[in-house]
């Protein structure tokens, strides 16, 4: 699965308009993926995991922050996201099917923001692009 | 024991009573055929469906979603015993239309990002919370008498 042309330019172009809030969507995902799938928890029990906790909004921003470095690189997500895949695999070990959980927060977060520019094409996009980003985050897992 | 906790009804009957539904049904099927396109071999006969424009202005589509969320209303009114209110719709899908219950937790989820896209901030996280339980309670629901 990748991206054809039109996928990447409505990612680029909708990226613009994410990136000015960028730490907040972050932070929201979070937020949602706590909410609806409370076994996701257990992999932070050394953090505040209340909705507008500083630690919620830091790494909200984290999440953010490497997803803008893979829609920058956005040819070549495998190498842009290459330090963050080892650092899955080897120390932070998330199950793979936590990777679709937090995909699928980050579209409804994005979908409550952009309704606008959350088209039935962009849905899509998203979709496959943060397939890609899961993809690329476990492929060393073994 | 309640499926839902009374908070948690309360905010699925107060979003779904400013739902439409019979395009919110349009919506959600046509998008789940677009975003994942090897869905449509359940819906060979439906004609057009060459681009997400001709999917989601398609008719059959539309009257489809219409009767598809139809039926998941029908069965939140009896949200406490969802297994009983689909038995029937869980063996048509078996026997008769042969469809695979992952089909179903995609569905909601495409449900829960249209209901996002509508509802903006209104659709906040434990709105969203509640209606997962609802969307993977139908789906499971769906699935049980699948043999």
């Amino acid at each position: 699965m990748s991206l054809t042309k039109a996928e990447k330019a409505i990612i680029l172009s909708m990226w613009g308009k994410i990136s000015t809030q960028a730490d907040a969507i972050g932070t929201q995902a979070l937020e949602r993926l706590f909410a609806s799938y409370p076994q996701t928890k257990t992999y932070f029990p050394h953090f505040d995991l209340r909705p507008g906790s500083a630690h919620l909004r830091t790494h909200g921003a984290k999440v953010a922050a490497a997803l803008g470095d893979a829609v920058r690189s956005i040819d070549n997500i495998a190498g842009a996201l290459s330090k963050l895949s080892e650092m899955h695999a080897y120390v932070l070990r998330v199950d793979p099917v936590n990777f679709k959980l937090l995909s699928h927060c980050l579209l409804v977060t994005v979908a409550s923001h952009f309704p606008a520019d959350f088209t039935a094409d962009a849905h899509t996009a998203w979709d496959k692009f943060l397939s890609i980003v899961s993809c690329v985050l476990t492929e060393k897992y073994r | 024991m309640s499926f839902l906790s009374a908070e948690e009804k309360g905010l699925v009957n107060g979003l779904w009573g400013k739902v439409n539904v019979d395009e919110v049904g349009g919506e959600a099927l046509g998008r789940l055929l677009v975003v994942y396109p090897w869905t449509q071999r359940f819906f060979q006969s439906f004609g057009d469906l060459s681009s997400a424009d001709a999917i989601m202005s398609n008719s059959k589509v539309k009257a489809h979603g219409k009767k598809v969320l139809n039926s998941f209303s029908d069965g939140l009114k009896n949200i406490d015993d969802l297994k009983g209110a689909f038995a029937k719709l869980s063996e048509l899908h078996c026997d008769k239309l042969h469809v695979d219950p992952e089909n179903f937790r995609l569905l909601g989820n495409v449900l829960v990002c249209v209901l996002a896209h509508h509802f903006g901030h209104e659709f906040n996280p434990q709105v969203q919370a509640a209606f997962q339980k609802v969307v993977a309670g139908v789906a499971s629901a769906l699935a049980h008498r699948y043999h």
